[in-house]
């Protein structure tokens, strides 16, 4: 059995390394895949933005390409209409918890929801789904960066970095459904936490929600 | 919540009693957090810190978990605890509202404590007896047909027990001991 294997995604034929996965696959080919949550690392992804779908042949549902590994010989299409209709539920659910005043963002233009919508045609805007009334206070203790929770989207890239490259274990996700949150232990600013405000997390966060303060525009 | 005098040397003491019944590995953490909810009524910051430093985890895994069950409350129960439900019956005739007026009478949220910890306000799923709806439970007594009135005279009957208190020992006793 060879190292490497042949695969087929949108109608290109891919050389790639048995035992990896479908995403980073196709993202190392320049083969666009929406995706938050997924981190390379991560033995068993969670899979919870739920934006990285593909079809693949032989599969009769759609199915998350951050948790499935290459076969040789397999053939995948990252678009269709089932493939667009699930991405564009999960990113409006996404931004009807989002604090969509991109202008005022620090992360305007350096978006990974801006690049989704983008690439799949979809609109930042609250369309299908009421926006969520939820209050957060903008945590501003550390020195260099704060955290404004109204623009996070839970992808858990923060926490990662926190966790496996920082190895602090500052901060975590609390709390269940609507009112997950991610935040230090029981509820403390950042600065009163173990936090040691190594900016691993901010340079992990996808959107503006963990940002350097000399990016905020007033 | 500030914690009691002599409370913090209970919790170091009923949490250290509990690791060491206890294997100190990841699958415990459930049971060792229900050991130590049980003996002291609830998860203090202090208890939680200890367990985590015990099973060597980051606390805020901790934190996590306890915030994730309903089953785990982060406030001490109250000298009256006040239990809202939230079943569906309930719910429809407006339980929604009943809560939202035990909340604004007491000044504060859903699962806090008052802090003279006179009373905790707490929402269950179903009491079982949904012809009474809207039901609020007082320590253990069914309260049927609960509305906003009628959750006036409920807190006006605790608020006398609480002056009642209040002449027996005179001066708060809280002590300056947060963690």
């Amino acid at each position: 059995m060879s190292d490497y294997i042949t695969m087929i995604i949108d109608d290109r034929e891919v050389k790639a390394r048995r035992g990896e996965k479908l995403l980073w696959v196709a993202l190392d080919n320049d083969i666009y895949i929406p995706h938050l949550c997924a981190i390379k690392e991560e033995k068993r992804p969670n899979a919870s933005c739920r934006l990285c779908f593909v079809e693949i042949e032989g599969h009769n549902q759609p199915v998350t390409a951050c948790t499935r590994e290459v076969e040789e010989g397999m053939v995948v299409a990252t678009r269709s209409s089932r493939v667009d209709r699930l991405v564009k539920t999960g990113f409006e659910l996404l931004l009807s918890d989002h604090n969509l005043k991109c202008r005022e963002c620090p992360a305007n233009k350096n978006c990974s929801l801006q690049v989704i919508a983008k690439k799949r045609g979809l609109k930042l805007k609250h369309h299908r789904f009421n926006p969520l009334k939820r209050e957060f206070k903008l945590d501003d203790s550390p020195a260099e960066f704060a955290f404004d929770r109204s623009r996070c989207v839970l992808c858990g890239q923060c926490t990662w970095a926190d966790r496996f490259e920082a190895e602090v274990g500052a901060i975590g996700f609390t709390n269940r459904g609507i009112d997950r949150v991610v935040t230090t232990f029981n509820d403390l600013p950042l600065a009163d936490s173990i936090c040691t405000e190594c900016k691993l997390c901010v340079d992990a966060c996808p959107v503006g929600a963990l940002y350097y303060k000399k990016d905020q525009n007033a | 919540m500030q914690l009691l005098k002599g409370e913090k040397e209970e919790i170091l003491a009923c949490v250290k009693e509990v690791l060491g019944e206890n294997s100190k590995t990841h699958e415990n953490l459930i049971p060792i957090l229900q050991q130590v909810q049980k003996k002291l009524g609830y998860l203090p910051a202090l208890a939680m810190d200890k367990i985590a430093e015990g099973l060597k985890v980051p606390a805020v895994d901790i934190f996590s978990l306890v915030t994730f069950y309903n089953q785990f409350r982060l406030n001490p129960p109250g000298k009256h605890e006040i239990k809202v439900c939230m079943g569906t019956a309930c719910y429809m005739t407006g339980g929604d509202i009943t809560l939202e007026s035990f909340e604004r009478r007491m000044g504060i949220n859903e699962g806090e404590t008052s802090l003279d910890r006179h009373y905790s306000l707490d929402r269950v799923a179903c009491v079982g007896c949904c012809t009474l709806a809207p039901v609020a439970v007082i320590d253990d007594e069914v309260e049927g047909k609960v509305t906003p009135t009628r959750v006036d005279g409920i807190m006006l009957a605790l608020e006398e027990d609480r002056e009642d208190n209040a002449i027996e020992k005179s001066g708060p006793k809280v002590g300056a001991e947060d963690e």
